[in-house]
């Protein structure tokens, strides 16, 4: 807590050096080249999706409440659980945690002063901008396919198909930007003695994520050009009528689709593998089981797309390999989770709010993951595809996991982002309302799916009404729980208290500059002489092991 | 252009007309019938034609190791995307 932690270090805010954020106006934002500019931007962008894409989310609770009832009509709720899913994938859980804490913390992290390419960086986010206002302009004859565009309906809804598909491949290629740019800066940025197996385990996360980024995201800008080409020139890639294959489309689809889990995942799995042994004072365990698990899990993600498509009518023989290859992503994940558990163990942990939501990770993560193997064998799979099981699964994979992550990271960086602490118990108010209202919101779906309420249609029989009441309170609980950490987030950023460069005593070399860094990040680049993870056993006084030799003046 | 890694004119002459002369094969190609072999005759020239402008328009030929593996590691995606589809392709 922030009592605890005012050791003289370096304070930045109150009338003290803002570094980064020391220049102000349009231009110097919109045309920075500072990676932790791009990276602030990029978070603005998608914390505003985030909050846009919830509203959709409360809307669809709420006529889901009222089966029967004229709310809004059907195809409205087709419009909103589309923009629900598309702006929640594409704009706020695909880009956050990659392209805003990446952006910012990738090269404070290995001890450099930006990206290797950062005027590249500045396109990748306008470039991301411009992909967002082409969605936008879609929205004058709104889609209502779901996210997944699946074809025949995509190909032949009078919907603004093209004009979304072509947003998202402007997105797209944002992606990829960022990620080439992040693979080059792993590999030629690294500061001094920062060699490969001393680089914090977020940064093997980021770097896993990225070449999924560009392997994969291709993929699905060639998909949505096809589709294209089918809708506007009647080319027949996906029509049977013309010797096409509507099924072509989901491997297509899910090629991309599924390593891009993975995108959302890898990254939320590297700030939890720093914030646990930071607030357990304990070495990670097994530091080269997590970094290779990352590299593991993004290699066997994308073997295992067909598990979206069992009940498609694919072949058996591929269902068979599928499912198979499924349970191997099931591995690296439980290397990754025994390993943060076996970090814990015999730790000091304190629970300041990034241990929370770090802990509520693994503990939503593990639900999520464990549901997902029912969903990967080919029998149960049948019983409950379509259904709100899959629904219940990955929202809690997907924002008890990748959400959850990405605010135990923002929770964990505020102070070195802003210079300022977020007021610690609205942090706790805003983490056991959100904790307490997801799982109000999504677990009674697991029964719900299990029972065999069908997804994505806006009414449903009488029977399931009452839990989709509850369901619904609980997306209540769960806003009200957003509400107070957005207000914290922005209480912190104006009148927090001034940050200390260090509040949480972390090793990274992020903590080692001050809150805000300054423009070039680091007054001496910094020589790494040990692993960042090296926290005194327990019981044992003095303080905490240096983990690089500083230059002169550095708090 | 790093120095002393472009190869002279008459290089890349020679690759563009080799280039040329390959888009003539995939045309050419395009009126023989081979049955299910079609579609990898097509796929076999693009390929050559594809090395060709990685090796010596995008210099892949001067490059080292870790240039070569993320260049090399694509294809066994494509070979992936291919294979997995085909997994349910051919066995409906």
């Amino acid at each position: 807590m922030t009592e605890n932690t005012a050791d003289g270090t370096m304070l930045s805010g109150g009338g003290r050096s803002r570094g980064y954020l020391e220049e102000k106006g349009f231009r110097s934002w919109a045309l920075t080249l500072d990676h932790k500019r791009i990276g602030a931007l990029y978070l603005y962008t998608t914390l505003f999706f985030f909050l846009l894409g919830g509203i959709f989310a409360l809307l669809i609770r709420i006529k889901l409440m009222y089966p029967g009832q004229e709310i809004f009509s059907n195809h409205t709720y087709n419009v909103l659980f589309t923009l629900h899913g598309s702006v929640m994938i594409f704009l706020f859980i695909i880009p956050a945690i990659p392209s805003g804490l990446g952006n910012f913390f990738i090269p404070l992290l290995i001890g450099a002063r930006d990206v290797a390419f950062p005027r590249l960086n500045l396109a990748s986010y306008w470039i991301f901008v411009a992909g967002i206002l082409v969605i936008l302009g879609s929205l004058l004859r709104p889609m209502d396919t779901g996210w997944t565009f699946y074809t025949p309906y995509s190909a032949k809804t009078a919907a603004n198909v093209t004009l979304l598909s072509f947003g998202i491949f402007l997105v797209g290629m944002s992606s990829i930007l960022t990620g080439l740019n992040f693979i080059v800066t792993i590999h030629t940025l690294r500061a001094p003695g920062m060699t490969w197996h001393r680089l914090p385990l977020f940064i093997w996360g980021m770097y896993a994520t990225s070449i999924i980024q560009v392997v994969a995201t291709p993929v699905v800008g060639i998909t949505f050009l096809l589709l294209a080409m089918e809708r506007l020139f009647g080319v027949g890639f996906f029509d049977p009528a013309k010797g096409g294959d509507p099924l072509l489309f989901q491997h297509f689809f899910w090629f991309y689709s599924h390593p891009v889990v993975y995108v959302m995942i890898l990254p939320a799995m590297g700030i939890i593998s720093e914030v646990i042994p930071v607030f357990s004072r304990k070495p990670i365990f097994g530091y080269k089981a997590i970094a290779y698990s990352s590299l593991a899990i993004a290699f066997i993600g994308f073997f295992v797309w067909g598990h979206h498509m069992f009940v498609s009518g694919m072949s058996k023989t591929a269902g068979i390999i599928f499912s198979f290859l499924t349970f191997f992503v099931a591995v690296p994940t439980a290397v990754k989770v025994f390993n943060w558990i076996a970090t814990m163990y015999k730790g000091s942990i304190t629970f300041e709010s990034p241990m929370l939501y770090s802990l509520t990770f693994i503990f939503l993560f593990t639900f999520g993951g464990l549901t997902g193997m029912f969903l990967g064998a080919l029998a149960t799979n049948i019983h409950l595809h379509d259904t709100y099981f899959i629904v219940a699964h990955f929202h809690y994979t997907m924002v008890g996991g990748t959400v959850v992550g990405f605010l135990a990271g923002l929770h964990y960086w505020f102070p070195k982002m802003t210079g300022r602490m977020l007021s610690e118990k609205m942090a706790r108010w805003g983490w056991l309302l959100t904790f307490i209202g997801f799982n109000l919101t999504f677990l009674v779906q697991f029964y719900l799916g299990f029972k065999g309420m069908p997804r994505r249609w806006a009414e449903y029989p009488p029977q399931y009404q009452s839990l989709n009441i509850v369901s619904t309170v609980g997306s209540w609980i769960m806003a009200g729980g957003i509400l107070v950490m957005f207000s914290n987030f922005i209480r912190g950023f104006f009148r927090g208290d001034p940050a200390p460069a260090n509040p949480w005593k972390g090793l990274t070399l992020e903590w080692q500059t001050a809150s805000p860094p300054p423009t070039e990040n680091f007054e001496e680049i910094p020589v790494v002489t040990d692993w960042p993870y090296g926290y005194a056993k327990r019981k044992t006084a003095g303080p905490p092991p240096r983990f690089f030799d500083r230059g002169a003046g550095d708090g | 252009m790093e120095k002393g890694r472009g190869a002279g004119y008459g290089v890349y002459v020679a690759v563009f007309a080799a280039l040329l002369v390959l888009t003539g094969a995939t045309v050419g190609v395009s009126y023989i019938d081979l049955g299910i072999w079609n579609v990898a005759a097509a796929l076999l020239i693009a390929s050559v034609k594809a090395t060709l402008v990685a090796l010596f328009f995008m210099h892949l030929r001067h490059e080292g190791r870790l240039v070569w593996t993320f260049a090399l590691v694509p294809i066994l995606f494509l070979a992936l995307i291919i294979g997995g589809t085909l997994s349910d392709t051919l066995f409906r």
